[in-house]
């Protein structure tokens, strides 16, 4: 393992912001911490980088203690999420920076930092803009060149905070597939933070999802949709359909009706979810009776939503030209999950 | 988007800039404040009481303050008009307006006193008009205001403008649409939002009234109870070795500057939101 | 930011028929008194800044072009002038450099007393200046708390260049502080983190990243204190002790040649100095915008 991360605390006056975080990355892996806004991934990154320390816990990196060392001295690699470029220096400038504030002894010739930097702005693909002004450039423009900046120092870790979070969304898509590649040339150890549940399973070979500060679940992109651990993983990585039952020797009980359930759950009562696109409709047979309140149709599916006999409200996708292409509003039918998730 | 918190020195270098700070700021603005308030007193309440109390000290105070209560609401007026020309509507020649505005921050307080006396001194340009009518502007109460009016005037302008520019039209135009009328708009929607600055643009400008020395000291003449404000006295008295009588008037613009900086804190703590960006600390 | 062409395939294309939000200071003259706020404006300005301005610039030329040149070859006008101007920008370079430290001190230090001296910062505005004049005069006369130490080390204070030095930098220490702090306090300290991640030690965070993104608001403090030194009075006239050629200010000159009814040359004089401030503050103002263009501004 690369990089080890254990039994991490920190606490900010009086809030814990990270309770006994654990986790490993092997060298060269791309690791997503997700959760959402207070769960404490920017804070782990901050630890990670050296600009807070934990309470207590450990962090090392190639069997080296980083908590001892400052955070010039780890050789990290950090892309803000505000991007923080320097705003008086050039593109230029600002990729060459790490370069020129090294000790005299171990800087490289001018001529070498020359090179780096127009190496570095064309992986970036912004070869004509090195003399340009941050100012000067757009939103994406920026975030590549913070990310220039970061790799110039040759960096055994790397780390991007919510790194597309101040784009919009066409240019997201764009960055994402780009940043893939950098990885896979540089095969650097990268740790990315995000809110956005799509973008790390999109990137990451391995997702830590963060609730509150603490681990709720570690897996690949695979393991974390198929599997969730928890209520709240299943919860954040879509939507979540929601009906009463109870389990009975693994196999959910509904009203006249069985399902499949995933999740090492005990008999008795629970909160069973489902997913939209995890479930059948029709007009009859077995399932929970519902009514449609709206067809939906944007988007590469086509999306119902429906109300059960108590109140509850449904989502179901269906492909295009489907049979559910026929359902109207106000059509009464019925919802059966193919598969449920219980949680205690 | 935070910036970095205020934290305790811990370096060598951040006590030694903190010590310089302490030193230089106590040596270069405390020192003198502190040599007022002492000298003032130094021989006790009562020759401070006693120098105070004298018919042409009485005068320059009363003087003091007539002019201020007659040159601050002045520019509060014209600030307020400026302010509003300029922050609502779009016309040609806006920054040449505002440069203008902003002059007199920067000419010396002599020239602010100097004009006066070429527009109205015995051989200014309208000096016969004034000697034929036996109007006395020079030497006398309207250039006392005239020269304190035109150092003053940026102090209101300059607090309210950047703040109704951030505020924007917003409020004022959805008041229109309501069937708002002129008056009813400034009042009821635009006066509450520029109160505490305006307030503030107020203590600063009275402040500087008060104490304005070089321009009333060009245009006053120095006729001992009749033309002498503070300031002047402070400096006919010193000059005549009138230890006392000088650093007791001083004391009182003095304990004014403190009032007023106490104020000004608060104001700046209180009303941070409702004050221009630049003011909040 | 400025316009300039996306170059970049990858990002958005702005759709031809996209219209941007029209912004609400467009809506000219939906709001009242237009008409009425500009005249009074315009009027006011005129009576108190314009027509005054403009007789004094009318002035000196009474006896022609040479009493003007006459007044400006006068070697104790020239020596006044020089006085001003150097004594103002020592006191400004020192403030620059004090009012550096100061700001930072205040804003990145938390040290009991902290709110208080911030408030002090601003007493050189708000005492005035005869007061200023009369307790720095006092201070440093041979008498003084601080003359009575100086003096017997040879170091003559009051009534010298060094007191009117003094003094002006007493009057300027706010300009520099109350310029640079609100850009000090709203540095992002992501800004600074990126620094050190990226191998900068503390001195070369300081002097690379941020003293270059001080530089515009410390050069507008540093010309602020500098216009208002060269014009300054009435904290100087006390310590100056005026002696023609020696410690004579050019606003003293002034008054003087006032009292001597000779009102060209008071005007001259005043000309000068007003031609000085106004070419202070056009350099301060070409800085700005050459730091504009090397893209501080957002």
């Amino acid at each position: 393992m690369s990089l080890i991360v254990k039994n991490i605390n920190k606490t900010f006056t009086n809030f814990p912001a990270l309770r006994d975080v654990t986790f490993e990355a092997k060298s060269g892996e791309f690791i997503a911490l997700l959760g959402p806004s207070g769960s404490g991934k920017t804070t782990l990154l901050r630890l990670l980088a050296g600009l807070d320390t934990p309470n207590t816990g450990e962090i090392s990196f190639e069997g080296e203690n980083y908590l001892k060392l400052n955070p010039r001295d780890r050789r990290v690699g950090m892309v803000f999420q505000s991007y923080a470029l320097f705003r008086h220096m050039t593109v230029a400038q600002n990729i060459a920076f790490g370069l020129n504030v090294r000790p005299v002894k171990e800087r490289s010739s001018k001529s070498e930092i020359k090179a780096t930097v127009e190496r570095l702005l064309k992986l970036i693909q912004l070869e004509d803009l090195g003399k340009r002004y941050p100012s000067q450039l757009s939103g994406g423009q920026r975030q590549r060149v913070a990310l220039a900046r970061a790799l110039a120092i040759n960096p055994r870790l790397l780390l991007l905070d919510e790194p597309f979070g101040a784009l919009d969304a066409l240019v997201r898509k764009d960055l994402r597939r780009w940043l893939k590649r950098i990885h896979h040339e540089t095969g650097v150890t990268t740790i990315f933070v995000t809110h956005d549940q799509e973008e790390a399973l999109d990137l990451a070979d391995r997702v830590v999802v963060l609730k509150s500060g603490k681990v709720e679940q570690i897996g690949t992109p695979l393991d974390i949709h198929s599997n969730p651990k928890s209520a709240f993983v299943f919860d954040f990585l879509g939507s979540a359909n929601k009906a009463q039952g109870s389990v009975k020797s693994g196999v959910a009980q509904f009203d006249g009706f069985s399902a499949p359930v995933i999740g090492a759950a005990n008999d008795g009562d629970y909160v069973l979810r489902f997913r939209p696109y995890e479930a059948q409709l029709s007009r009859g047979g077995p399932g929970l009776p519902v009514t449609v309140t709206a067809v939906l149709p944007a988007g590469s599916t086509l999306r119902l939503e429906l109300t059960g006999t108590d109140g509850a409200l449904f989502e179901t996708q269906h492909t295009h030209g489907s049979e559910a292409q026929g359902f109207q509003v106000g059509d009464t039918l019925r919802l059966k999950p193919e598969r449920v998730y219980a949680y205690a | 988007m935070t910036a970095r918190a205020a934290k305790a020195p811990k370096t060598a270098a951040g006590f030694a800039l903190l010590a310089f700070t302490l030193l230089w700021m106590g040596f270069i603005i405390l020192l003198p404040l502190v040599n007022v308030l002492v000298t003032a007193f130094s021989q006790g309440i009562k020759p401070y009481l006693a120098a105070l109390d004298t018919p042409d000290a009485h005068a320059a105070i009363w003087l003091t303050l007539l002019v201020s209560a007659i040159a601050v609401p002045l520019n509060a007026v014209f600030g307020i008009c400026a302010a509003w020309c300029i922050t609502r509507f779009e016309f040609k020649g806006k920054s040449l307006l505002l440069s203008i505005l902003d002059l007199p921050f920067s000419i010396s307080p002599v020239i602010s006193g100097l004009v006066w006396i070429l527009l109205f001194g015995a051989q200014g340009w309208f000096g016969f008009l004034l000697r034929d009518h036996d109007i006395k502007i020079v030497f006398a109460l309207p250039s006392l205001v005239l020269a304190t009016v035109l150092v003053t005037l940026p102090f209101i302008a300059r607090e309210l403008i950047p703040l109704m520019e951030d505020q924007g039209t917003d409020e004022e135009v959805a008041a229109r649409t309501l069937g708002a009328r002129g008056w009813d708009i400034f009042f009821r929607v635009t006066l509450p939002n520029i109160k505490w600055a305006l307030l503030y643009g107020v203590l600063l400008c009275t402040a500087r009234a008060m104490g304005e020395f070089g321009a009333v000291s060009v245009v006053s003449g120095h006729i001992r109870g009749l033309t002498d404000t503070l300031p002047l006295y402070i400096e006919i008295t010193y000059n005549q070795y009138d230890t006392i009588g000088a650093f007791a008037a001083a004391s009182i613009l003095a304990g004014l500057a403190i009032v007023t900086l106490v104020l000004k804190t608060i104001l700046e703590w209180r009303f941070a939101g409702e004050l221009a960006a630049a003011r909040r600390h | 930011m400025t316009g300039q062409p996306d170059t970049a395939a990858t990002e958005p294309v702005i759709p031809d028929h996209f219209q941007a939000p029209h912004p609400a200071k467009g809506t000219t003259r939906v709001l009242p008194g237009f008409k009425i706020t500009l005249g009074l404006t315009l009027f006011y300005l005129s009576a108190i800044v314009i027509i005054p301005l403009i007789a004094l610039v009318a002035r000196p030329w009474e006896h022609g072009w040479q009493g003007f040149q006459f007044v400006l070859t006068d070697t104790r006008v020239l020596h006044a002038l020089h006085l001003s101007f150097i004594t103002a920008l020592a006191a400004a370079v020192v403030n620059a450099v004090a009012g550096l430290a100061v700001a930072w001190v205040l804003t990145r230090y938390n040290f009991p007393g902290r709110k208080l001296l911030d408030a002090l910062i601003d007493l050189p505005f708000a005492l005035p200046t005869a007061v200023a004049g009369i307790a720095l005069s006092s201070l440093y006369a041979s008498n003084g708390w601080i003359g009575s130490i100086t003096e017997p080390l040879g170091l003559k204070i009051a009534y010298t260049p060094i007191g009117i030095f003094l003094a002006l930098t007493f009057i300027g220490l706010p300009f520099v502080v109350r310029s640079v702090q609100p850009v000090l306090a709203e540095f992002e300290a992501e800004v600074e983190e990126a620094a050190e991640t990226l191998g900068a030690t503390d001195f070369q965070t300081a002097f690379r990243v941020i003293l270059p993104a001080l530089m515009p608001s410390l050069v507008t403090g540093f010309s602020l204190a500098l216009a208002r030194g060269v014009g300054e009075y009435g904290s100087v006239i006390f310590i100056a002790g005026n002696m023609p050629y020696v410690s004579e200010i050019a606003p003293l000159l002034i008054v003087i040649k006032l009292q001597e009814f000779d009102y060209a040359g008071a005007a001259s004089v005043g000309v000068i100095m007003l031609a000085m401030s106004l070419a202070i503050l056009l350099v301060l103002n070409i800085t700005q915008r050459f730091f504009a263009n090397v893209g501080s501004a957002k």
